[in-house]
Order: C-alpha cells, then structure tokens, then sequence
C-alpha cells in the first residue's frame, strides 16, 4: 500500500501508531497486577542451615594404628566426614504442612543442609509444631519446638534454629 | 500462489505502517536498528541514574524515591525513560523474531543469526530482572524471591541463596553484586552476543532513520512525563507484599511461581527456548546452490565482495598465476544463494561474446548468467503487442509469471540483486520496449540488499552501474511482497502508459496507443 501523499495526514497516522505503541508498554508495564496474599493470609517461613551430626562418631586411634602413619599425619582422632541426613517436619495445628529429608552435600556427604520452606496461612492464631532429626544415631527426632502463634495478616513468621538455642520464631 | 497466513498477517501489519511511514520509517523495516536505538536510550539514561543511586540495601530506596520525586523533571524522566525503553526493546525485538519467523528469515544458512539471537533474549530479560531489583521496594523483594527459588532448584546452590532473603539475612554484598551484574556484566554479555549475532551479516546498521528514532524518543518522553515510573513500597523482608503491579514484558514468570514448581518453570521457560533455536532444523527447507566462482572469468575485483549481504565472499592472492592481483573465493557455508555476487560482476555481461558458453566470474550454478540471456532472449521472442514489456521478478516477491501475457513476458530471478544491469540494456536491445524489475517491498528484501543495490545500479551509485546511454525512462523498479498483485499490476499500467509516450508517436498507431495504454 502507498504511503499517503498528504503530510500532516500521514504524521496524524503516525501519532496514532506512536500512541498504540506507548499505550501497550504502558498498560503491561504495571498491569495486570497481581495478587500475592490475600488480605488476611501471613506466611510461615523455616529458613537455617544446619549440619547433621557425624553418621559415625571421633574415636581414638591406637598406638599400633598410630604408628603406621606417616609421622606428619598422625592425628590422635579419627573423625568420618558423613554426616547424617536431616529430617524436618513441620505442623500447623495438627496438620503436617512441611516434611523433608535433605541429604547433606558434598562429594563426602559432609556438608551442611540449607533448609527452606515457605508457605501461605490464614492470619491469626495457630498452633505450631516443628521437630527435627538430625542423627542416625539416635532414635526418633532429637529437636523439637511447639508453640502457639498469632499471626498478623501479611507478616512473614520466620522459624530459624541454632544449634545452642533450637528452634526459634523470629 | 499461496501465502502463508502468518506471513500474510505480517505483510498486511506491514503495509498498514507503509501508508502513515512510508517504506523509509516503517518501523518493521528496522526493528534490530530500532533495538540499538532503544539501548542507546536505556545506556545513556542508566549512566544518568547511576550518578543519584546509591548501591546498598539501606540507601537504594531513599536514592531512587530521590530521583523519582525530588528531581523528577531531570531524574525522574531518565528513570522513565529507561524503564520504558527497556520494555519498548522487548516489543522490537519480540516483533523481529515474528518478522523473521513469518519470512522464513530463519531457515537455512541463517540458522547463525536465528539461533544467537534466541538466548540474546535471555540476557536481556535478565538484565530487565537485576534492574528491577537495584529499586529495593516490594516489587524487588518479590522478584529477589523467585529468582533465588528458581536458582536454588540447581543443586549446585543448595538453597542458600533464598535463604539470603529472610529478615536480617540479607547483605550489602550481595545487593552490591546484583548491582554489579546490572551495571557491568550483564551489559558486556549482551554486547557480545549482539556481537555475535550480527557476525554473519555484511554492512550492518545500527542506527535507524532519523525520523523514526526521533518519533520513538518523543513517544517514550510523552509516556514517561504523563506516567513517570514509581516505586512500590520499600522492600520489608518480615512482610510479604499482597499486591504489585508487575512488568509483565520482564517479569511474566515470576507468578508461574506461585502455581508451579520451580523445576515445571524451568521445563517451560527452557523448553520454549530450545524449541525456538531448534525451529530452523524442525521444519525443512530446500536451499538453492551456493555462487561458484570461475576464476578463468575473475578478475578479483572485489564487487562481489562489497555487494555480497552475509559475508561469504573473501579475497585472497591469486592462485592460479593469471596476471590479476587477487581472486575471491566463496565460503559455502556462510552463502545465502542468493546471486547478488552474479549481479554484481562485471563479466555477467550478455553482450560478450555470443558464440561461445557466456560464463561469469562468479554464478549460480541455478541460474547462470548464459541461462538468464537464454531466458530473455526467448522472452522477448514471445512478446507482441504494441508496447512490449519484459519483467524479471524476484522470487521472494510476487510471482511474476501471473502478470504474463501477449505484450508482457516475466523471467524470474532469484533475487533482483543478482540482474545485472547490463541484461537489462541488452533486453532493451533487443527488442523490449520496457524493463520491470520487481523485488521484495523496499527497505525489506529477502536477502537483505538485493533491490537496494539494484536501485543503486541504476541510478549509477553502485558498480555495476547501468551505462548511461541505455534509456533510463524505459526502465522501472518497484518493489512488492506477494500479496501486492493490485498494486504491481497499477504499477506496470502506469508504466506502460509512460512508455506508449515515449515510443515515437510514428511508430504507432494513435488509437492503438490508447487502447494498449488503458488496457
């Protein structure tokens, strides 16, 4: 199709196409938008890292075992570097909302896990329960945390753990 | 003949921009050059934004809420400006991968610039991602979130990264790489697969017309005052945002995220990317021969060298101990097939010798020279009529031979670029009253330069030029997509209703003239 001879006809055109185009970067540049939590939803969020315990633990080395080092690599304890996996679930009145077993990383086995789980609730008020296994020597889950909460609509409730201190919300 | 319908819906998208811009600004023409503006624009007003910013988690809020409100009129408009030029590039560049598409401007030896240009995109969105989060407001929180989630779906993090994302986790250094990524890394990636893209292409442009560029600026600057780009609320880790306003040319995939896994979105987003740089082998396309050079007819004048679109020509020392300096020689891999080197070479001359083979320094195995003087002098044979008009036409634009009749012959080309102009002259010679040349709609040719350089020809601006002495008047050039029958037919009406005047008026009959002239 021939370009129109007319000159502020044809710039007229152009204003239009120019406007169509603003127009489109306009709108999708911050529309539709989206809704991430409803007005009264709060999220639950368990984020720490944690090294599971040795799958086997130090023991001393003998006089004989001794001896048949190296002199420079003789160590009085032998430590195996796998760790145990770690085990973690999580209940928000009285329903398992979280369960995971991370293995740990390394080409060893012996790095420490990165635990994250994030999750929308109804705001307001829960029981909550976490517990934590972090042995395969021992029976059962060695950490454990309940509490009961009160959630704000939007708040981030952030559940961490310290190895000295255990579970916490933050 | 058929078109495909999503060319056919390309060619009419075209040409509803051909009746306001015309075929020099129509912007479909120049959608990679139109790109390069927009990163101009996007560079320039970052250097800009980056003098107020201040790089950290505690300041990047206050500096940006600065630049937005306090120095709006300076600050304000650059921070818009870059905003809406990056989301403009996503349009140009998403409407050049249509363009290409559509053409089938992707198949074939252009596999290169197809595929390098897939992941192109990739880098820039990421870019569009990391710039997003340099703002530190609820909409960065948001987008930080997502991409550590979807990094952390790769083992090889190990989920520390989302972890960096919990109240009093984060850090200014890892704000500080963001930053670094945004400001400098990412910027160098993406000039080097620009690089890498246009690797393949002779005489590249960068810089679209003038008026274009200058209508594309005033339009963002009018977008950016009447609708300045703000901030969501600051970034809060302890608090999740309920509502945003996202951009959805950058940051489309961070909802998936809320439905999906973080694997599912990478299936997706991968599997869209591969299929994309995979299309130019799914779908099987017959490629012509590669040119041949003929080094017995070479004199290593480079022309084909200057002319050929996608650098497969080189020259090199002489080989075979002729007394001219240099040869060229033709990389088979990186040859279109287009035959613009044939047009381009003096020796594709129909008035050489006539007795012996006609052979050119370089051809097409396809359609030789000799085949091309074949072609018109049988053409020609065939015309009758009062006004007898010879067309060579383009394959990639209308098919010509539906123009055929008494008075009109059609040859067709492979591309208009590789007509020399001196077959032109000969067809006149012998007996055509005019020449027609059709190609591809100006400013669009399949093969990039073809009715360019023909025009140029003509009008004596390119070697090989048309001579001076061969009647310009009886000669037209009009380019035309395949669906522009009506508009090619008005175009060889008119022509030879000029024609019917230029022919002496003895010559013919008056009421023939007419008649032949409205027909």
């Amino acid at each position: 199709m021939p370009r129109i001879s007319n000159k502020p006809l044809r710039y007229l055109l152009q204003a239009i196409n120019y406007t169509v185009f603003i127009t489109l970067i306009w709108y999708f540049a911050t529309a539709p938008s989206i809704r991430i939590l409803d007005d009264n939803e709060a999220v639950v969020t368990i984020a720490f890292a944690h090294a599971g315990e040795l799958r086997e633990p130090c023991r001393k080395l003998s006089s004989e075992e001794l001896a048949e080092l190296a002199p420079n690599m003789r160590s009085a304890e032998k430590c195996p570097r796998e760790r145990s996996s770690v085990t973690i679930e999580a209940m928000l009145d009285g329903q398992v909302v979280y369960s995971e077993s991370l293995q740990p990383p390394g080409l060893f086995n012996d790095g420490g896990v990165d635990v994250y789980f994030s999750r929308k609730v109804p705001a307001g008020k829960h029981r909550f329960e976490v517990k934590m296994d972090d042995s395969v020597r021992k029976e059962g889950f060695e950490h454990t945390f309940s509490q009961d909460i009160d959630i704000k609509p939007a708040r981030i409730m952030l559940v961490s753990f310290d190895s000295d201190q255990g579970f916490m919300i933050k | 003949m058929l078109v495909n319908p999503i060319k056919r819906g390309y060619l009419t998208l075209e040409s509803w921009f051909n009746i306001s811009f015309g075929t020099e600004w129509n912007p479909l023409y120049h959608l990679g050059t139109l790109s390069f503006f927009l990163f101009w624009v996007i560079l320039v007003s970052g250097i800009y934004l980056f003098i107020p910013f201040h790089g950290s988690l505690e300041g990047a809020y206050q500096s940006v809420e600065y630049i937005t409100h306090d120095q709006w009129y300076a600050a304000g408009v650059m921070r818009s400006l870059h905003r809406y030029a990056s989301d403009a590039v996503v349009i140009t560049i998403l409407l050049h991968m249509f363009k290409e598409f559509a053409s089938g401007r992707y198949l074939g030896f252009r596999w290169f610039s197809w595929v390098t240009g897939v992941p192109t995109l990739w880098v820039i969105v990421t870019l569009g991602i990391t710039g997003y989060w340099l703002v530190w407001d609820e909409l960065a929180q948001y987008v930080a979130i997502g991409s550590a989630r979807l990094m952390d779906a790769f083992r090889i993090f190990s989920g520390a990264m989302t972890r960096n994302f919990v109240a009093g986790e984060m850090t200014d250094r890892f704000f500080i790489l963001i930053e670094f990524l945004h400001l400098l890394g990412q910027p160098l990636l993406l000039l080097f697969m620009l690089w890498i893209h246009v690797k393949r292409l002779s005489n590249v442009e960068i810089n679209p017309p003038r008026g274009l560029a200058i209508g594309t600026f005033i339009a963002l600057l009018a977008l950016s005052l009447i609708e300045p780009a703000v901030s969501h609320a600051p970034a809060d880790l302890s608090l999740m945002p309920q509502v945003l306003n996202i951009d959805w040319f950058y940051l489309n995939v961070y909802p998936l995220l809320d439905h999906w896994t973080e694997g599912q979105t990478w299936i997706l987003t991968t599997g869209v990317t591969f299929v994309l740089m995979l299309l130019p082998w799914l779908l099987p396309r017959k490629e012509g021969s590669k040119a041949v050079v003929d080094l017995d007819n070479c004199n290593g004048c480079g022309l084909c060298f200057d002319d050929c679109p996608f650098d497969a020509i080189s020259i090199q020392a002489r080989t075979d101990g002729a007394r001219f300096e240099n040869e060229v020689i033709v990389n088979p891999a990186l040859c279109g097939a287009c035959g613009i080197c044939a047009g381009s070479c003096p020796a594709s001359n129909p008035f050489r010798s006539s007795r012996g083979e006609l052979k050119s320094g370089i051809e097409m195995p396809q359609l030789t020279v000799q085949q091309m003087r074949k072609l018109t002098n049988e053409a020609i044979a065939g015309l009758d009529g009062v006004t007898k008009i010879l067309i060579f036409g383009c394959e990639h634009g209308l098919d010509v031979s539906r123009l055929d009749r008494s008075d009109t012959k059609s040859i067709r080309l492979i591309c208009s670029g590789m007509l020399p102009p001196t077959l032109v002259e000969y067809a006149l010679k012998k007996g055509a009253d005019g020449v027609m040349v059709t190609g591809c709609r100006h400013n669009d040719c399949y093969f990039r330069f073809g009715n360019d350089w023909t025009k140029k020809r003509f009008d004596g601006e390119r070697k090989p030029s048309l001579r001076g002495r061969a009647d310009h008047r009886r000669i037209r050039l009009h380019g035309g997509a395949e669906t522009d029958k009506t508009e090619i037919e008005n175009a060889l009406r008119a022509f030879r209703l000029e024609l019917a005047n230029i022919v002496p008026p003895a010559e013919i009959p008056a009421d023939k003239m007419v008649a032949n002239a409205q027909d």
